[in-house]
């Protein structure tokens, strides 16, 4: 690969400049490796970033309060609760996320998707499905490597059903959201939003399972005979664990933010603008076509899990029934459309449908149950 | 000279690896060709469950995420 971007002619002498300094930069940043790798610095490091974290969180909401005062706009008013809302949640669930992201990173440095096989491959039916599900929280994850993932589990040995649990779980119970949730929402929300997912990846796994559908996959994938891998084992000490939560803060910070951001947009729209009375009677408990209704919306929506937690955030502040927004959230986030693009050059349409149908009706369940139990 | 297979359907990371491996390699001076498989099959035959993943010589030395630089080196200079 060309340095490309220092050949190039339309570049200014000035953007040269910082070229070359980065450059500098990162040659002097590989010379001070030892210093880098000590634990000791880390450790100073993380104290620092955790002190400066809090200091600045607490001053979030006396921020925003005072940032709405300097505005013409009365008191109170829908715009002036609108604005409040974004200038407040903008930086919180940002800084949120970077907490939550590098305490993930840092877990997820313990779990591998060669590992999660190994422990499926021996695994029946049932067992196998609650094992599937509480992997896929963990195991790093990312759409485009569903296919190869899928592959490599089917023929492996893992049953179908198996990997259908897990396969529902890792973007469902996405844990960006459920850090979020916990952070924003409060803790029974979170915890209800872990335990029905993994019963849904749980259940429509095993139906899916019962099924007994092997012959709807795609025929390559039947034939596949997958080569043993042997990969050394990773030695990580502490400070890889810790830089991979980093890695983890860059790219996923650095990928959601704007996500982020248009979903605190609509949420402070909803927060200002929406009246309570409008909303709790389309959203509310009593109207019972407004699960359904979530879930079909939410279908071909497509949104990071992370955008949809401010939007949450609003609309149960405005009295929506929490069932409701729950499946409305994990319609958006777990059937998504360009997840089932790739996923169709391994399962036929016919196992797609069955797999949208199953988790669908498996949430269909939560909404109700949920707004049954706690309105 | 040694073959080197990164193998990954062409996402981004699967991208940034190729290019790591190449600059890599001229940076050690090590005699490499470079082969990107995008292949699902092709893929799934390496027994890799996550990419981008390299393959040197025959043999899987990485799957899932940018390998680390230091890594890199190890694995060809091999």
């Amino acid at each position: 690969m060309r340095a490309r971007a220092v050949r190039s002619p339309t570049l200014r002498p000035g953007s040269r400049r910082v070229i070359a300094l980065g450059r500098k930069l990162h040659v002097m940043a590989s010379q001070a490796h030892p210093l880098k790798r000590s634990p000791g610095m880390w450790l100073g490091g993380i104290a620092i970033a955790l002190i400066l974290w809090f200091a600045l969180y607490w001053q979030l909401q006396p921020f925003a309060r005072w940032a709405v005062a300097q505005m013409q706009a009365p008191q109170g008013s829908a715009f002036a609760s609108s604005v409040e809302f974004f200038l407040y949640d903008t930086p919180k669930v940002l800084m949120l996320l970077t907490l939550v992201v590098f305490a993930m990173g840092v877990v997820r440095s313990f779990f591998s998707p060669e590992r999660t096989r190994a422990i499926l491959a021996g695994k029946r039916e049932g067992l196998g499905n609650i094992a599937a599900a509480g992997l896929g929280v963990f195991t790093p994850f990312c759409s485009c490597s569903a296919v190869p993932l899928f592959v490599g589990f089917v023929s492996a040995g893992v049953p179908l059903g198996v990997t259908f649990s897990f396969l529902i779980a890792a973007p469902m119970i996405n844990e960006v959201a459920l850090g979020l949730l916990f952070a924003l929402v409060g803790w029974r929300v979170a915890l209800t939003y872990l335990a029905f997912g993994l019963i849904i990846a749980i259940v429509s796994g095993w139906v899916i399972g019962r099924l007994h559908l092997e012959g709807w996959l795609e025929e390559w994938v039947q034939n596949i005979r997958a080569g043993d891998v042997d990969l050394q084992p990773e030695n990580m000490s502490w400070v890889d664990r810790l830089e991979a939560g980093l890695d983890a803060v860059k790219e996923i910070v650095g990928k959601v933010w704007y996500w982020i951001i248009a979903g605190i947009a609509v949420g402070a729209f909803i927060h200002g603008y929406v009246p309570a009375a409008l909303l709790s009677r389309i959203m509310g408990a009593d109207a019972w076509w407004s699960v359904p209704a979530a879930v079909l919306i939410g279908i071909p929506m497509y949104s990071n899990a992370a955008g949809v937690i401010p939007i949450v955030e609003a609309l149960l502040g405005k009295g929506a029934a929490v069932g409701t927004v729950l499946a409305f959230m994990m319609s958006v986030i777990a059937l998504s459309l360009p997840e089932m693009i790739i996923l169709r050059k391994v399962l036929s349409m016919k196992l797609i449908a069955v797999f949208v149908t199953v988790v669908a009706c498996g949430i269909l369940a939560v909404g109700f149950l949920f707004n049954a139990l706690f309105s | 000279m040694k073959q080197v297979k990164v193998l990954g359907p062409g996402c981004a990371r699967c991208k940034t690896t190729e290019e790591m491996v190449r600059a890599e390699a001229v940076r050690l001076g090590v005699d490499v060709s470079v082969e990107k498989i995008t292949d699902y099959e092709a893929i799934a035959q390496f027994g890799i469950v996550s990419t981008p993943g390299i393959v040197i010589d025959g043999k899987v030395v990485h799957s899932g995420g940018l390998p680390k630089a230091d890594d890199l080196r190890r694995w060809l200079q091999a």
